[in-house]
């Protein structure tokens, strides 16, 4: 029988090590992994590359696992918000490296990782400071920017529902990163909000099958949390 | 800058309705944060222009009321949004298929600065000091079929917007094809900026006088 939940945030992450490249999904404080964040500070990693496309605000979180050191680089569109107080302290000091990425681009390079792809080239950020030193190329006319396929060791996704073999549904604008992350990794770890029987989720209605999740831990927090800033 | 003259200049909201009163039905349109967000509240609730969200979020409704609010449903700028009837939601991938692949009848941004060829400066002060943050910018500038740029015409110190060449960082080349500042409607024309509609009281003279690359009036 297969079986993908595990008990535990600790048991979803067993096995990642230093150095890894870990994708998070999520966009704001909607969708986003909580749980799975807080159990990296736990598991006592180092040498991370982050990609998210956020970087964390407050002290926890994100944030949190920043602050403790444990992240030496992330890749991500806007780590500029109220409260992301962590992230430009350690990026004034030098102490994180930081690739900033146009946010379609960071979205096509993970499913350009996901579908085997190695590179693409892109419209995006031609002629502007986030192209600068990267191959460019006419097509019919107009100049594209090749990028990178950008795959992780790991993924923490957040779904709205799971079954056993890891099909997953996603809710509202909590979709975001999240599917395309699913597939983009080594590694896919999905916290659900509920769980259901085999069989009980519309196959019309799954967004990420089961084949691209390799670990589910089920962690019905309720909703995202309207009292914290929503950046 | 001129002797003073007698017109009011608009204001934000104002900016906004003034945006609006050109987006046609059908149009599917990416509205930036700031001033752009609150061109969807001048769109008449019976002129059905679909609203994208690049969080993944297609079909926009009205805001909701405070007691109201879904926890679940925000948009780019991480405000509490709607969905109205016919949305639907899309992941990231996809939903920037949608911007770069043309599928966007019109992209709405603020900006900081707008040149003569249409070159758009919207992202960074190019200062150093705080981390750089682009969002989904460049790929809305680049990937949308038409791009507005909604705008003060000057700086709070009295600095031309409109210019003859961008000296912040940019966003993307080539890319504005109309501008709505407080002032006036002004084309990216290829032989330049085009005057399309003044405030009242506002001169040709005096708009210049407040503009860094020349205008000129419809042929």
């Amino acid at each position: 029988m297969i079986d993908k939940f595990v008990r535990s945030t600790a048991e979803a992450l067993a096995g990642v090590r230093s150095g890894a490249t870990i994708l998070i999904g999520g966009f704001g404080q909607v969708g986003t992994p909580n749980a799975l964040i807080e159990a990296l500070s736990e598991a006592d990693l180092r040498d991370l590359t982050v990609v998210c496309n956020n970087a964390g605000t407050g002290t926890h979180g994100l944030a949190r696992v920043m602050a403790e050191g444990r992240v030496a680089k992330i890749i991500c569109s806007y780590p500029r918000s109220a409260g992301s107080v962590v992230l430009e302290e350690l990026y004034r000091e030098g102490r994180i490296a930081l690739e900033i990425v146009p946010q379609g681009t960071i979205a096509e390079r993970l499913r350009a990782a996901s579908a085997g792809l190695a590179a693409f080239y892109t419209p995006t950020g031609v002629g502007t400071a986030l192209a600068e030193g990267k191959e460019t190329r006419e097509f019919d006319g107009r100049t594209y920017v090749l990028e990178h396929a950008l795959k992780g060791d790991v993924a923490l996704i957040e779904a709205w529902c799971a079954d056993r073999w890891g099909n997953l549904t996603y809710r509202r604008a909590g979709r975001n990163f999240n599917p395309v992350m699913a597939m983009a990794a080594d590694l896919t770890i999905a916290q659900t909000q509920t769980v259901v029987e085999l069989g009980a989720l519309d196959p019309e209605a799954i967004v990420t099958p089961g084949v691209f999740v390799d670990r589910v831990v089920h962690i019905p927090y309720g909703e995202p949390d309207l009292g914290k800033p929503l950046y | 800058m001129d002797a003073i003259i007698d017109a009011k200049p608009l204001n934000r909201p104002q900016m906004a309705a003034r945006v609006a009163a050109d987006i046609p039905e059908g149009w599917v349109v990416n509205l930036g944060i700031g001033i752009p967000t609150l061109v969807a509240d001048h769109v008449p609730e019976d002129r059905e222009v679909i609203f994208h969200s690049e969080n993944g979020v297609i079909g926009v409704g009205a805001a909701p009321a405070d007691d109201a609010r879904d926890p679940w449903l925000i948009n780019a700028g991480k405000q509490h949004i709607t969905l109205r009837a016919g949305g639907a939601y899309m992941h990231h991938a996809d939903s920037f298929a949608l911007i770069r692949g043309g599928h966007l009848d019109l992209c709405v941004l603020g900006a900081f600065e707008v040149a003569v060829n249409g070159d758009i400066a919207n992202w960074s002060t190019g200062a150093n000091e705080k981390a750089p943050a682009v969002g989904g910018a460049m790929d809305l500038a680049a990937g949308a079929r038409r791009l507005w740029a909604v705008m003060e015409h000057t700086t709070k110190d009295g600095r031309a917007r409109l210019v003859q060449r961008c000296s912040y960082p940019l966003t993307a080349l080539g890319a504005v094809k109309r501008i709505y500042t407080n002032l006036a409607v002004i084309d990216v024309a290829p032989h330049g900026f085009v005057v399309r509609e003044m405030i009242a009281g506002m001169t040709l003279d005096a708009l210049q006088a407040r503009s860094d690359a020349k205008l000129h009036l419809p042929a």
